[in-house]
Formats: structure tokens, C-alpha cells, sequence
């Protein structure tokens, strides 16, 4: 299987379906785990490295994981398809960028991938679309025990399983939910949200890397306390206190937005419709925060009803079918919003472009996608 | 405290700001900041907090046991000075060997819980001298061709294999 079999399609837990998918667009759940016996990859040797490396892969390639499986070496990887899986959450950007014999091992829908040598000798992660923690860690859970079954980690019965770092002893779980928060942003009150965050000793991160929340409206909010507490508390706690919690301003915004601020709103999404319409460059930031916008305006009217002249203006394109496809649905947002990536803009072209071509392409592709035919 | 602009709630924001060597500060609340539009980055990533930890932990409150301060681990020759400057460990060894030095981080970066609760692996784990030893024979081996000591390194290899049964 070749990277360009997937980059032409978004995966199929960014699609927009799923439990609360209006706020909540992706679950994940992923588990740091070492072998037994060997050191951590800090003091490891390359040929220690590709030890590990080869016992992993051979243990996960042999798994019924229910999909075709299959294995990108990163250390032999371009960098355009390193960037290209990180783009699309299947590898971490220390992965990427990181040293030594290293790979992953993932599954053709790409709910599932594993990331041998990262930070840890192996840390799994499971994807799905939407609120579905549980079923990712029931999920996860069952990956990992086929694992064990092959191989033998490092536990302490003290600290549980032994990390390289620390702060991720205990379960190695890393619990995260993608929320999507426009309406806290344009009312104002997205400090609300750090600041719940903060209370609950949560992690507050930008989508795609370092300040992109900015422009995304797309924050990844992860636990950070692995250790003294089980993976079924800390699934239950994101699903019954800090979801909804977090989900519940995010809807009183909404609704103030619909209310109070029904200029403000329809401002954004006329203007995000305009120039998407019509720009002929433009920038991935700038696409990230316009696209925001309309994702917020279909979700309003799909999940509140809400109808305004913009909201309406957009939703009539949504009941029409567009070039090459149904009409307007979240499912095309979330097309544009991670096609239109940088790597994933060059690695379908076929090559590098520099920023001023794929500002170009980029703003062709959205226009194409946005426009009725004829 | 009090906040400059409201006079009334406590300043935990504390800007200091530099115009042409001119230095002049501001003690203001987080509310008082955010209506002034000034971002207050709440939120620390796990990494940051982490060498935060270690920046601000010097060796005398956060490691505090003499002996661990000095001791290199004999299974991968790890120190804390290494792990102050690189943030992880070198080897499962290491959480015995600077067990109480590391129980402050622990506790700080877990909310105070130091004992693992939660998924256990199914089957009968490796105990841990065997994990040692495995460890041990690793570091020899490493050695040994290190040395170019062929002969030493095979008779290491199929210790290996015979201990991990």
C-alpha cells in the first residue's frame, strides 16, 4: 500500500460522524509501552533500536486487527511524507523528526496506528470519530492485550508500566478529545475553557502544531495525571464531568451568538463564504480559520435549528449538490480542511510546490468545492 | 497584591514591559487582562512542566538523597544530571535505582499519587530481577562489541536467549 492509496480522502474518524460530533469532531486513546529487558531508547544503541524495532513490527504485523495492516519506515521516509503523517495524526512530529531506527504500523482506515521507537519502544493509538471514548479504550484495550500476548512488557507492580519519561508512568494512557470551540473564541470566552482545563489538570493543545488553535478553532484537550488512577476512571471522567462541562459553554455561546451577536455570526460566515468562493490565494492558516466558521454554521443549523440569513445562504448549498459529489455537508469541510494541508496538497500534486503555488491550488480546490456547477 | 486597573481583585498577572531601556511594570487580575486583550497563556504542556520541575528543583530540596545524587545506574550508567538536562530515563532500572529522588517529580506530576493503580498484564510479567539481569547482559554485550570482543559477545547473545525463556 502506497501513502497516495489514503491522501486523497480524509479518514474515516475525521468525518464529522459520531456522538456530539457538533463539538467533540474525534476521540483518541493512546498507550506508551516498553519492552522488558531492554534499556530506554535514550541509552540504546541503533542496532539495540532495531532490535526492538523488528520485534515489534513482527508482533504487530501478525495481529487480526480487522483491516489491511501495514508498515512505513520513518528513519528511510522523505520528509514530505513525514510531514504527510503527521498532518493526518498518524505519527507524532517527534516521530518524524526524531533519530534512529524507527517506524510505524498502522491500518489501512487508520483508526489504529503504532509508533515504534518514538519516546517509548511502542506507543498504540486508536481513532474514532466523534464522543467515543469508551469504545476507543475497549478498543485499545484488546490491541494491547493480543501485545502481551507476544511480548513482554516492563511493569512494576509500584508505578505500573515504565516509561522513558516520568510524567507518563502508571497506565501510559493518553486520553484526548478534538473540540472544535468557534463560539467561544468569537464571543470571548475561550480563557473559560483553559481555565477549566487548568483546574482539572488537563493539556490544552493546537491541532495542527504549535498556534494553529488560533486559527482552527480546534483544540486537543488530553489527561495528564497517568498515574493512581484507572483507565476506566479517567475515560469516565472525560465522558460524564469534562465533555459535557466544556461542551455546555461551548453551546451557551452558540446561543449567545444566535441571540445577542446574530451580526457577529453572520459577519464571520458571509465573509468566510466570500472569500472562499472567490479568493484565488490562499494561505493554510487563513483556510483553517475561514473553514472554521462554516463548520460552525452547519452544525448550528443541523444541532440548534438556528436560522439566520448567512446560516441560511450557506445551508441552501448544503440541499444542492456540488461538482463532483452531494451536496455541502461537514464531511466536505473536513475534506477541505486537511486536503488542503500543505503536505497533503503536495504529495496529491505529485511533488514539492512552494507556498505560492499551493496557496494557489489550495484556494482552486476550495473554490471548486464551494461553488454550484454551472 | 491589589489589581491596578480594577483596585479591587488580586493581580496574578504581572507584566513587565522594556520601551526605548525604559522598564515600567503592571500587577493587573485575569480579568482586568483579558478585557485589556492581553493573552494569558494558562495552559503549561506536559514537556514544559516537566523541565520546569527540574529547572526550578535544585538539587538540594528535589534530589535530595546524597547517595542517588552520585550514583550512576550499573545497568545503563545513567545519573540525574542526565536526566535533569535530557527529561527521561535510561533504562526501567533507573526508577529503583533513583527511586527517591524521583518521587517528588512523581508525586508533583501525578497530583500527589505515587502508586499505580489500573491495568496489570495478563500473564505472569518478567520479574524484576529477571528484567535486571536482561538489562545487565544487554550492557555487557553492548561492551563487548563495543571491544570487538566477538567470542564474549556471542556467549552474551545466547545468555540472553536462555534467560528470556
Amino acid at each position: 500500500m502506497k501513502l497516495t492509496d489514503i491522501s486523497g480522502d480524509i479518514n474515516e474518524w475525521f468525518d464529522g460522524s459520531g456522538p456530539m460530533s457538533d463539538i467533540v469532531v474525534s476521540s483518541r486513546i493512546r498507550l506508551a509501552r516498553n519492552l522488558a529487558g531492554h534499556k530506554f531508547l535514550s541509552r540504546c544503541s541503533n542496532a539495540e533500536k532495531s532490535e526492538i524495532l523488528e520485534k515489534l513490527k513482527d508482533v504487530l504485523m501478525s495481529l487480526d486487527l480487522g483491516d489491511k495492516v501495514f508498515y512505513v519506515s520513518i528513519d528511510k521516509a522523505p520528509a514530505l511524507n513525514k510531514n504527510f503523517l503527521v498532518e493526518r495524526h498518524l505519527i507524532s512530529r517527534h516521530h518524524a523528526f526524531g533519530e534512529g531506527p524507527r517506524g510505524v504500523v498502522m491500518v489501512q482506515r487508520e483508526f489504529f496506528t503504532a509508533m515504534i521507537n518514538e519516546e517509548d519502544h511502542l506507543r498504540i493509538q486508536v481513532l474514532k470519530a466523534g464522543c467515543q471514548l469508551s469504545q476507543c479504550w475497549e478498543q485499545i484495550n484488546s490491541i494491547d492485550n493480543m501485545i502481551e500476548e507476544k511480548t513482554d512488557y516492563a511493569f512494576s507492580p509500584r508505578f505500573g508500566y515504565l516509561t522513558a519519561c516520568p510524567t507518563n508512568i502508571g497506565t501510559g494512557i493518553r486520553v484526548s478529545v478534538m473540540l472544535h470551540l468557534p463560539a467561544l473564541k468569537m464571543t470571548g470566552q475561550i480563557e473559560k475553557f483553559f481555565n477549566a482545563a487548568k483546574d482539572m489538570s488537563l493539556a490544552v493543545r493546537g491541532l495542527f502544531g504549535e498556534g494553529t488553535e488560533a486559527a482552527s478553532d480546534l483544540y486537543q484537550l488530553s489527561n495528564q495525571v497517568t498515574l493512581g488512577v484507572t483507565e476506566s476512571e479517567i475515560v469516565s471522567q472525560f465522558e460524564n464531568t469534562i465533555i459535557p462541562e466544556i461542551a455546555e459553554y461551548e453551546n451557551a455561546a452558540r446561543s449567545q451568538l444566535l441571540c445577542r451577536d446574530t451580526e457577529v455570526l453572520d459577519d464571520k460566515i458571509s465573509r468566510a463564504m466570500a472569500l472562499l468562493q472567490n479568493a484565488h490565494l490562499v494561505s493554510s492558516q487563513e483556510a483553517l480559520f475561514l473553514l472554521s466558521h462554516l463548520r460552525l454554521g452547519i452544525n448550528m443549523h443541523r444541532h440548534m435549528g438556528a436560522s439566520t440569513p448567512a446560516i441560511n445562504r450557506l445551508c441552501s448549498l448544503c440541499d444542492t449538490p456540488v461538482k463532483g459529489g452531494s451536496g455541502l455537508s461537514i464531511a466536505t469541510i473536513n475534506r477541505l480542511f486537511m486536503l488542503t494541508l500543505p503536505a497533503h496538497l503536495q504529495l496529491n500534486h505529485g511533488g514539492n510546490l512552494d507556498p505560492a503555488h499551493r496557496d494557489a491550488l489550495r484556494a482552486q480546490i476550495i473554490r471548486s468545492a464551494l461553488n454550484q456547477q454551472g | 497584591m491589589q489589581c491596578q486597573i480594577c483596585n479591587n481583585r488580586d493581580a496574578t498577572i504581572h507584566l513587565t514591559e522594556i520601551t526605548d531601556g525604559t522598564r515600567s511594570e503592571m500587577h493587573i487580575c485575569e480579568q482586568c487582562a483579558a478585557e485589556q486583550g492581553i493573552a494569558v497563556k494558562s495552559h503549561i504542556p506536559i514537556n514544559e512542566l516537566l523541565s520546569s520541575l527540574l529547572a526550578s528543583a535544585p538539587s538540594d530540596d528535589e534530589f535530595a538523597d546524597p547517595h542517588e545524587q552520585k550514583a550512576a545506574c550499573p545497568t545503563c550508567g545513567f545519573t540525574l544530571d542526565q536526566f535533569r538536562k535530557e527529561g527521561v530515563l535510561g533504562c526501567p532500572n533507573d526508577y529503583d535505582v533513583f527511586a527517591k529522588s524521583l518521587q517528588p517529580l512523581i508525586e508533583k506530576a501525578h497530583c500527589g499519587k505515587i502508586a499505580h493503580c489500573g491495568k496489570i498484564p495478563s500473564k505472569t510479567s518478567m520479574d524484576t530481577k529477571k528484567q535486571v539481569e536482561l538489562l545487565n547482559l544487554r550492557q555487557q554485550l553492548d561492551n563487548a562489541v563495543r571491544n570487538e570482543d566477538y567470542e564474549l559477545a556471542a556467549e552474551l547473545r545466547d545468555k540472553i536467549s536462555e534467560t528470556k525463556r
